[in-house]
């Protein structure tokens, strides 16, 4: 059973959202995580790229399998999470620590569209 | 009919497989297909042949080739193929196994793929290299489809006039159906340097479709300034002894493996290969071999960074590429293990001497103009003085395929190290006959 | 199999060497066009070269070595005469820009494959241009693309592509500029005509199909669906893939196709040389010949050495043999369905054709298909196409061809029966299978992180 953490937004597409003002913090959810196994690389954005809600902004890889990333939200990257380059498998070890962009959300209402937890338990099973 | 030496299945063996299945015939299993979609016709096929029968008749067809000694380039290198080789390359462990995507039992193909992979590496001087692609001409496609996936919301590349034509053929038709869109261009660095909008790569010749040896100093800084990446198309052989691509700063290095021990065999089957930046190392299409290690700790190879590929990624994929030429890498691989460093300089260092003493031998006849003064290798490019068919066909006469024309109305030559002196100076004296 | 540790690199000894090269007179210049870099290959002598490609050679597994029920595939023998008149001097020692007039054999070999394949496949000509499978899929949605663009048609910028079908289609569509739209299969594994409808559209370039479809199932809504499509203005690819089942049965132009491809090195008998080279030749119908020179996809004139082995394979075949070739080899496939359906989980139980798919044991008892295709390894088996396609998650694809014997298909048969025992029994003994291999699993997550790409 996978874990969901409280207090996020989730997208029908496994990403997480938390919410620091304006800003997005994004990551994936332990359920994504766990579908995917050992995750072997993660394709990130650059800093400054526009990202579209609903649309790809990177992926996941593992050894047999890939799965893209989906913009929750739309904006500018303000900041991606480099560690992952080098480990990867700190998704693995906790997907909410492990967030993977922030961006500087440009339409903030984007948001009422995504689920709480009550609601992404029901998707995520 | 009677039996098939590659069918094994008796009569009997058919009515036992049958009734395990419950149909009453071999035409019941294909029940489920239209019956106006069985061909009921007699196949227009020549009827069927025993061995000897076909290779009489493949005999038949030889004669019909005439063997010429090749004194022409362009792409395709008649250098001497060592007897290893295919004695190495026909052992049915390598020549009959699939992909090696069952490890286990494919370490051999595995092995050799990486060990192509490193010798890529050392002779483009770059970080890591692929287990190959079909021919020169689509891994130059490719590493252009690549340029464009690597750069942010840029779709142009400069392509050199000088590569040769059958490359700029490739990457254009590639181009085309992706809408990239290709700039061909005589004066590279001034058309990179005068801001070509939305560069994202530029794609240039180590050695030019005149033989000539490029020099790509400053090239790099100028097309990385630019924000752009720097291809470059190169000849394996040579870049044993000429400038890597890696020492011109190129980001991706491509080329045909044909040169490296591979037979002219009308055009194919032969080998791309493809290197480049350990950045860039994702972006790479096909195949790639990684070292790694096996449950108890032994070092072993796997097919490795899959996600990139067709099979997983699909429409996402960094290419719709399958195959990688294999069995032709192995041919190169097994030619760089006999030939080593040495071998490769002193082959090269045979091209330089056999091509120089050509070249001055023929326009001391005073039939043909110096067009180029750069330095060159093995091929060479004349304005000839004198009738160009009359010539071909003279040099035809006598056994040789050389001097082929470009869209200039030069004429190319190309000596290798089979080439020794009794038949350069053949070659000189037919010339001289020719008015 | 024995496990050889050496990579070539790790034999050299400075001063060996395996050429032998007349001396040169001159050296090479230098200066700034040369390379400075010093160039470290290898330095063994020839022996050392011929022993350890001899040892790698002898950890690998081919169709020589034992049978390869490689769904998708088609490992058929690759017949030794082949390998005799591909390797005539005659035909690799010609230079691809040779003069027409002294490559007259060679133009005949060319010519002779475009009738027999026509003949074959019921199109009107081919290119051999394209180098491998997914290279012809590329060559054909070019051609598919001109035909559209050369009627002012610019708008059809989509292709249809089952959600069955092989990886390579939705690759090959999206190189050559075009999107994908999904069309899914029915319960019973075969394409959703209903589905397919409001799909089309003037949008629509065409459909890629392979048929039998990738679980080995004839798509028997193959008219309906080709008057859909032609109806709307697109054409209709044929993936061959999967013609192995057949050839010498039914033409893929007489089913409606337009453009089509086959894979020499399936269903022509050439070898899959551990992953190439192939040969993909195109083949359209009267419509799209006009097209036929347009792309040109490769360096010269294809992979011409392949195209050798597969005409020879055809001139050994004649029209007599042909007509069996395909219902050989689904016949094989079906008795392999038919022996193992109790033990393993057959989801599509009608009549296959070349290949079918099992979704994992009956009785899985935490034995996944991995571990199935692993324990095969040990016991001198290679394994099938696992993991796809996708529609089922322990998809086990089995391929046998027609140039496998009973007995063979026997020993397969029971040997997957006895691994179905060995899951009830030992479930632990399967998931650290094969056992008797060069060597084990490898750690595939620590090769993709952390890539050792070169020595």
């Amino acid at each position: 059973m996978s874990k969901i953490a409280e207090g996020l937004l989730y997208s029908e597409s496994h990403e997480w959202v938390k919410v620091d003002g304006n800003v997005a913090i994004v990551g994936v959810s332990d359920f994504a995580q766990e579908e995917m196994g050992d995750i072997t690389y993660v394709d990130m954005p650059d800093i400054d790229d526009e990202v579209t809600a609903g649309d790809d902004f990177g992926a996941l890889e593992s050894v047999k399998t890939s799965s893209e990333l989906v913009a929750p939200v739309s904006g500018k990257v303000i900041a991606r999470n480099d560690e992952l380059e080098d480990k990867p498998e700190l998704i693995n070890e906790d997907a909410y620590e492990a967030w993977i962009i922030k961006v500087e959300m440009s339409d903030k209402s984007e948001l009422d569209a995504l689920l709480n937890a009550a609601a992404y338990e029901n998707i995520a099973k | 009919m009677g039996a098939f030496s590659y069918f094994p299945q008796t009569g009997e063996d058919i009515r036992v497989m049958l009734e395990r299945i419950g149909a009453g015939s071999l035409e019941d299993l294909y029940a489920d297909v239209p019956a106006d979609f069985i061909y009921k016709g007699e196949y227009d096929l020549p009827s069927a042949m025993s061995e000897q029968q076909v290779r009489d008749f493949f005999e038949g067809l030889a004669a019909k080739n005439t063997r010429l000694k090749v004194f022409v380039g362009q792409g395709a290198y008649d250098h001497y193929v060592p007897a290893v080789i295919p004695y190495i390359t026909s052992r049915s462990e390598f020549l009959t196994a699939y992909t090696p995507y069952q490890c286990e039992i494919s370490q051999g193909t595995l092995r050799y793929i990486f060990e192509w992979q490193s010798m890529i590496c050392r002779l483009t001087g770059l970080d890591c290299a692929n287990a190959s692609m079909y021919d020169g001409p689509t891994a130059a496609a490719e590493a252009v489809r690549m340029c464009v996936a690597s750069t942010k919301k840029r779709n142009s590349v400069i392509v050199s006039a000088r590569l040769l034509p059958h490359v700029i053929d490739t990457i254009r038709t590639y181009a085309k159906y992706a809408g990239i869109n290709i700039v061909v261009t005589d004066k590279v660095a001034e058309e990179v340097a005068e801001g070509v909008l939305d560069l994202a790569g530029v794609i240039v010749p180590s050695i030019n479709r005149f033989g000539v040896i490029e020099s790509h100093l400053g090239l790099a800084d100028l097309v990385h300034g630019m924000g752009a990446l720097l291809v470059e198309y190169c000849d394996p052989s040579a870049l044993a002894v000429v400038k890597s691509p890696a020492e011109w700063g190129a980001d991706i290095a491509v080329g045909d493996g044909q040169s490296l021990g591979i037979p002219l065999c009308y055009g194919g089957p032969y080998v791309g290969f493809m290197a480049c930046t350990s950045a860039l190392m994702r972006k790479l299409p096909g195949r790639i071999v990684g070292q790694t290690v096996d449950a108890s700790g032994k070092r072993c190879y796997v097919l490795t960074l899959q996600a990139r590929e067709q099979h997983i990624r699909r429409e996402k994929a960094t290419s719709n590429i399958c195959s990688n030429e294999s069995l032709m890498a192995l041919w190169c691989t097994v030619y760089l293990s006999l030939m080593g460093p040495e071998g490769m300089r002193q082959l090269n260092a045979l091209c330089y001497e056999g091509a120089h003493y050509l070249h001055d031998a023929l326009l001391a006849t005073g039939k043909f103009e110096q067009v180029f003064d750069g330095e060159f290798l093995k091929e060479f490019c004349l304005k000839p003085l004198c009738n160009v068919e009359k010539l071909q066909q003279a040099l035809l006469d006598a056994g040789f395929f050389a001097a082929l024309q470009t869209e200039e109305g030069y004429v190319t030559f190309c000596v290798t190290e089979k080439h020794g002196r009794e038949e350069l100076d053949r070659i000189v004296e037919i010339v001289k006959s020719v008015n | 199999m024995k496990y050889y540790d050496k990579l070539i690199f790790e034999l050299s000894k400075p001063g060996r060497t395996g050429y032998s090269l007349p001396s040169a007179g001159r050296q090479l210049p230098g200066g700034i066009l040369w390379r400075e870099a010093p160039l470290e290959l290898p330095e063994v002598s020839e022996v050392d070269v011929v022993r350890h490609y001899t040892n790698l050679s002898q950890m690998n597994f081919g169709v020589d070595t034992g049978f390869y029920p490689l769904g998708s595939c088609t490992m058929k023998y690759n017949p030794k005469i082949n390998e005799e008149i591909a390797n005539m001097p005659a035909f690799t020692g010609l230079h691809p820009l040779q003069p027409e007039h002294t490559v007259r054999g060679a133009l005949e070999v060319y010519a002779g494959m475009d009738k027999a394949l026509v003949a074959i496949t019921g199109m009107k000509h081919f290119t051999f241009l394209p180098c491998a499978g997914a290279h012809g899929e590329l060559t054909g949605l070019m051609l598919m693309r001109e035909y559209h663009m050369s009627r002012g048609d610019l708008a059809r910028t989509k292709v249809i592509v089952p959600d069955s079908a092989h990886g390579t289609n939705p690759a090959s569509a999206a190189v050559c500029g075009l999107d994908i739209v999904v069309v899914k299969s029915k319960e019973d594994g075969l394409v959703d005509v209903e589905a397919l409808k409001p799909l089309l559209g003037p949008d629509i370039a065409g459909i890629m199909m392979t048929n039998p479809n990738t679980l080995g199932l004839f798509e028997r809504d193959i008219k309906e669906i080709a008057e859909l499509v032609h109806g709307c203005g697109g054409l209709l690819y044929y993936d061959g893939a999967n013609m192995n089942p057949l050839l010498g049965v039914v033409r893929p132009g007489d089913m409606g196709f337009d453009i089509m491809h086959l894979n020499l090195h399936k269903t022509f008998s050439t070898p899959h040389g551990g992953g190439g080279p192939g040969s993909g030749p195109v083949g359209v119908a009267d419509k799209v010949v006009p097209f036929l020179h347009i792309p040109h996809v490769s360096g010269f004139h294809g992979n011409f050495g392949i195209i050798l082995r597969a005409y020879a394979y055809i001139l050994m075949l004649g029209r007599e043999h042909i007509k069996l070739a395909g219902k050989l080899a689904t016949l094989g496939a079906n008795y392999i369905k038919e022996s193992l359906k109790d033990c393993y989980k057959l989801p599509i139980p009608t009549v296959c054709k070349h290949e079918f798919v099992f979704d994992g044991l009956l009785e899985p008892n935490g034995v996944s298909t991995l571990d199935v295709a692993k324990r095969l390894l040990d016991y001198g088996f290679h394994a099938p196409t696992i993991y796809f396609p996708l529609l089922f998650h322990q998809a086990i694809m089995i391929e046998p061809t027609e140039t496998e014997s009973l007995e063979t298909l026997d020993a397969f048969i029971a040997v997957m029966r006895k691994i179905a025992e060995e899951a009830k029994a030992d479930p632990e003994m399967l998931h650290a299978a094969p056992h008797n291999t060069p060597i084990g699993r490898p750690d595939e997550t620590t090769a993709a992180r952390q890539p050792v790409l070169k020595f």
